[in-house]
C-alpha cells in the first residue's frame, strides 16, 4: 500500500508537534517558542519577502562553493587514486588538513576575502573539497582489479580504458560521496553565514536573536534549514536509482 | 592501479616528504612575493607554537577541547547506539522515526547555537550540547544500518539455540553490528572534532577553536591562528588513528575489509 | 527397464516403534507483493529415530524450505510437523540447524562458538563439553582461533561442533558442504558419518548432489521441482563404510539419475 507509507511518520510528527505545543503552553516561561509561534514567524518572513531572499542567498553560496569544489576535487581525486605513487604523495597531507574544521579557516578567509559572499563560498569550497577528493581517490582504489584486467584483456588502452571501465565503475561511489558532501556544504553554509555574511538562513538565525531575541524566527530559520537540507538529500538520492548506477548499491 | 611497477617501501616516506616540501616552498614564496604583512611565514608558525607551549596555554586548551568532545560525543554514543539498534531491529519503528531524524539532521549544529546559549548560557555546557547534536544523528543512523545489515542467518542461529529477544539483541545483533557501529563512531568523532572547534569560536573562553578566533581578534596574531589550525589538524588525525587501531581488535576485525 | 530400487521398509525403520519426525500434509505458499508461489505441495514424510535422511532435489526446488519448516523457522500454510509427539511451532535447541560455514559467529573464537548454546551450564561442565566437541570434530589446538583464520572445511566442522554441543535430538543440515571444494567435501562426508555413528543423532540432510545423498543416507527423499512434491523415497541398504564403486551403489545411484531424468553420459 504505497499511500499508507507516509501515514506513520506523518502521525508521529503531528504527535510531536502537538506535544511540543501543549507542553510549552503549560509553562509560564517558554524555553522554546511554540509551533504556532514558529508558524507565525515563518508567515511573517514570507510576507516580508525575506524568506525567499535568504533561501536563495544560501543556495547560491552552496551552489558556487560546492560545484567549484566538485569540478576540481573529483577529477583530481580520480587521478591521484589511479597512480599509486601520487596517492602515497598526497594522502598524508590530506589526512592532516581534512580534520581542520572549515570554520577554523574563518579568520584567514576574512583576511583574504573580507566579510561577504566570497568568504562564505570559500568556506563551502574548503569544506567540500576534501571529502570529494577523498571520495574520488577511494572510488578508484575500490575498482575491482578484475574489471581493469577485463578491460585490458579486450585491448582497451588508457583513454578508452578510463571511459569504458573506470568512469562507469566509479560513478555509484561518486554519487554517494557527492550526496554526503552536499550535506556537508549545507551544514557549513549556515555556519559560514552566521559569521561572515549579511544575508542567508544562517545570518537570519544569528540576526533574529541579536536584534531582539526573536526566537520564533530563530526556530523558523532552523526549520527551513532542516527542510531544505532534507529536500537536497532526497534529490541527490534520486540519482542513485538510475538503473545504470543502481548496480553499485547493494540491496537496502 | 596503473601498470607501473610496485612502489618500494622507501617510497612511502619519500613521496609525502616531497609534496610536503613543495607545499612548504609554495607557502614561503607566496608570503614573500605578495609582501603580505599579516599572513605568517612557516617559521613564525613554528615559533608561535613553541610560545604557546611554553606558556602552558597549548596543553590547557587542547585538554579543554578534548574534554568537551569527550562529554558531548560520549553522551551521543551512549544514547545513540541503543536507539539506533532498536530502530534497526524494529523496522516499523524506523519507518516512523526516520523521517524526523532525516529532517533534523541537516540542521547544522552551528544553527543550534542561539538556542543552546539560551538554554545553557555561554560556557562548556552549550559547547557540549552542540557536539552532542552533531554526533548524535550520524551515530544513530550508523547503528540503525548496522543492525539492519546483520545477516538473518545469525539471528536464526541465535533463536535456534533458544535465546530470547533480549539475549538475541545483546549476544548476536550487537556483536554482529559492532564493526559497522565502530565505523559510524569513527566518522562521528571526526564530526565532533569539527563541531567543537566551531562551538568554541562562539560560546566559550578556552580551547583550540577559541584560540583561533582570539589570536586574530586580540592582536592579529595570524601566526598563532595558523599554529592553532595545524594543531587542530594533527589532533584530529591522531583521534582518527586511535580509532583505526581499535578496528584491529580481533573480535571486530572480521567486519572490515583487508587494507592492502 | 529402470533398475529396481526398493522402497520397502528396512530393519532400521521397522525397529522404530514411533517415528521421530512426522511431516503431515505440509504445504507452503509464499505470498510476496501479491504474487503467490507454491513452494511445497502436500508433503508427507516420516523420519525414524537415529536415521540419516537425505532430501535430494535440484536447486530452488523447495527442499530448504522444507527443512526450515521442520526446524520451525517457517510456519506451513497448511499441514503440520510433529516431532517427538509435539507440534512444531518455532525454533528449538532440540533440533539445531546447520547452515553453510557462514553460519559461524565471526566475533567469537572457536571456543566461544562451540560454547554459544551452553549458557545455562555451569563453568566446568561448559569447558568440558567445549573440549570434547572440539576434539570430536578435529579442531583441537584451534580453540582460541577466530573463524576468519580457519579454512572453509574447518568452519563447517566448527558449526557442527556448535550444534552438537547442546546435545540436540536432531541435526538439520542445509547443503552444508556446498561451499567447499570437492576434495574437502569427501573428507567432510566421512567426518560427518563418523560423528553420526558416535553421537547417534537423527539427521536430516538437504543436498542437490546425488552422489552425496547415496553415500550418506539411509533413505533418500527425491523431490521434484517447484512446486515440490516427493517423487520417490529410495532406501539405501548398503552398510557403512560404503564402496562407491560397488555394484549396489551404482545401481541405486543410477536409479535416482533415471528418476530425475538425467543421462549417464555427459
Amino acid at each position: 500500500m504505497k499511500w499508507k507509507q507516509p501515514l506513520g511518520p506523518a502521525a508521529f510528527i503531528a504527535f510531536l508537534l502537538v506535544w511540543w505545543q501543549v507542553e510549552l503552553s503549560r509553562q509560564a516561561v517558554h524555553p522554546l517558542p511554540t509551533p504556532l509561534q514558529v508558524l507565525a514567524g515563518l508567515t511573517e518572513l514570507i510576507a516580508k519577502g525575506l524568506l525567499l531572499k535568504y533561501v536563495v542567498a544560501s543556495l547560491f553560496r552552496v551552489t558556487w562553493g560546492y560545484v567549484t569544489a566538485a569540478l576540481l576535487a573529483i577529477p583530481l581525486g580520480l587521478a591521484i587514486g589511479w597512480y599509486k605513487r601520487s596517492e602515497m604523495a598526497f594522502n598524508p597531507w590530506i589526512q592532516v588538513f581534512r580534520p581542520i574544521s572549515p570554520l577554523a579557516w574563518i579568520p584567514i578567509s576574512i583576511l583574504w576575502f573580507g566579510v561577504g559572499d566570497i568568504s562564505a563560498i570559500f568556506l563551502i569550497f574548503l569544506a567540500t573539497f576534501f571529502p570529494l577528493l577523498v571520495t574520488g581517490i577511494n572510488a578508484v582504489s575500490n575498482i575491482p582489479e578484475v574489471y581493469v584486467n577485463a578491460g585490458r584483456n579486450f585491448g582497451l588502452r588508457n583513454a578508452r580504458l578510463v571511459y569504458h571501465v573506470l568512469y562507469p565503475a566509479v560513478v555509484p561511489q561518486l554519487i554517494v560521496g557527492m550526496r554526503i558532501a552536499l550535506g556537508i556544504a549545507w551544514l557549513v553554509v549556515v555556519a559560514a553565514e552566521m559569521i561572515a555574511a549579511n544575508s542567508g538562513l544562517g545570518f537570519l538565525i544569528v540576526d533574529a536573536r541579536n536584534a531582539g531575541n526573536r526566537y520564533d524566527l530563530v526556530v523558523a530559520g532552523m526549520v527551513m534549514i532542516g527542510v531544505i537540507g532534507f529536500l537536497l538529500d532526497i534529490g541527490m538520492r534520486s540519482f542513485e536509482t538510475i538503473p545504470s548506477v543502481r548496480w553499485g548499491y547493494s540491496e537496502d | 592501479m596503473s601498470a607501473l611497477s610496485q612502489p618500494g617501501k622507501w617510497e612511502k616516506f619519500f613521496w609525502p616528504l616531497l609534496t610536503g616540501s613543495v607545499l612548504l616552498a609554495i607557502w614561503y614564496y607566496a608570503v614573500v612575493v605578495t609582501k603580505t604583512t599579516v599572513f605568517p611565514m612557516p617559521v613564525s608558525v613554528v615559533k608561535g607554537t613553541v610560545e604557546l607551549a611554553r606558556k602552558g596555554v597549548l596543553l590547557n586548551y587542547i585538554g579543554d577541547s578534548l574534554h568537551r568532545v569527550a562529554v558531548g560525543y560520549g553522551l551521543a554514543a551512549v544514547l545513540g547506539i541503543p536507539l539506533g539498534l532498536m530502530l534497526g531491529w524494529y523496522p516499523a519503528a524506523s519507518r516512523v522515526v526516520n523521517p524526523v531524524i532525516q529532517m533534523v539532521r541537516p540542521i547544522s549544529p552551528i544553527a543550534w547555537i542561539p538556542l543552546s546559549i539560551l538554554w545553557f548560557g555561554v560556557g562548556d555546557s552549550a559547547a557540549m550540547y552542540l557536539i552532542f547534536v552533531g554526533s548524535f544523528f550520524p551515530i544513530v543512523v550508523a547503528s540503525t544500518n548496522a543492525a539492519r545489515n546483520v545477516p538473518s542467518i545469525y539471528r536464526r542461529a541465535g533463536r535456534n539455540f533458544g535465546l530470547n529477544r533480549a539475549s538475541l539483541l545483546a549476544k548476536v545483533v550487537f556483536p554482529a553490528a559492532l564493526p559497522q557501529i565502530i565505523i559510524g563512531l569513527r566518522i562521528s568523532l571526526g564530526i565532533a572534532w569539527l563541531v567543537v572547534v566551531a562551538a568554541e569560536m562562539v560560546a566559550v573562553n578556552s580551547g583550540l577553536g577559541y584560540l583561533v578566533m582570539d589570536s586574530r581578534n586580540s592582536g592579529k596574531r595570524y601566526d598563532l591562528v595558523v599554529a592553532a589550525m595545524l594543531m587542530i589538524g594533527v589532533i584530529g588525525l591522531g583521534l582518527d588513528f586511535g580509532f583505526r587501531w581499535l578496528e584491529k581488535i580481533r573480535s571486530v576485525r572480521w567486519g572490515f575489509r583487508q587494507e592492502s | 527397464m529402470a533398475t529396481q530400487v526398493t522402497v520397502a521398509s528396512t530393519e532400521r525403520v521397522a525397529n522404530a516403534t514411533q517415528a521421530k519426525v512426522r511431516v503431515e500434509g505440509v504445504e507452503v505458499i509464499f505470498d510476496r507483493d501479491g504474487k503467490r508461489t507454491e513452494v511445497l505441495d502436500n508433503i508427507n514424510l516420516e523420519v525414524a529415530e537415529g536415521e540419516f535422511l537425505c532430501v535430494l532435489g535440484p536447486s530452488g526446488c523447495g527442499k530448504s524450505t522444507l527443512l526450515n519448516t521442520i526446524a520451525g523457522f517457517l510456519s506451513p500454510t497448511a499441514g503440520r510437523v510433529v516431532i517427538g509427539g509435539e507440534v512444531v511451532s518455532g525454533p528449538d535447541p532440540r533440533r539445531i540447524f546447520v547452515f553453510q560455514e557462514r553460519g559461524v559467529f565471526p566475533w567469537l573464537t572457536v571456543e566461544g562458538n562451540i560454547g554459544f548454546g551452553l549458557f545455562k551450564l555451569p563453568g566446568e561442565e561448559r569447558e568440558r563439553r567445549i573440549k570434547y566437541y572440539a576434539h570430536l570434530v578435529g579442531l583441537e589446538g584451534f580453540e582460541k582461533a577466530y573463524p576468519q583464520e580457519l579454512s572453509g572445511g574447518m568452519k563447517q566442522r566448527l558449526e557442527v561442533a556448535r550444534a552438537l554441543a547442546v546435545n540436540p535430538d536432531m541435526l538439520l543440515l542445509d547443503e552444508p558442504f556446498g561451499a567447499l571444494d570437492s576434495i574437502t567435501r569427501l573428507t567432510m562426508r566421512r567426518e560427518l558419518l563418523r560423528i553420526w555413528h558416535a553421537e547417534k543423532k537423527t539427521i536430516i540432510f538437504v543436498t542437490h548432489d546425488i552422489e552425496e545423498a547415496v553415500q550418506l543416507a539411509d533413505r533418500v527423499v527425491v523431490m521434484s521441482a517447484r512446486p515440490a512434491r516427493i517423487q520417490q523415497i529410495v532406501e539405501i541398504d548398503i552398510p557403512h563404510p560404503r564402496d562407491i564403486s560397488s555394484t549396489r551403489y551404482l545401481e541405486l545411484r543410477d536409479g535416482i539419475f533415471e528418476q530425475i531424468g538425467i543421462a549417464h553420459k555427459i
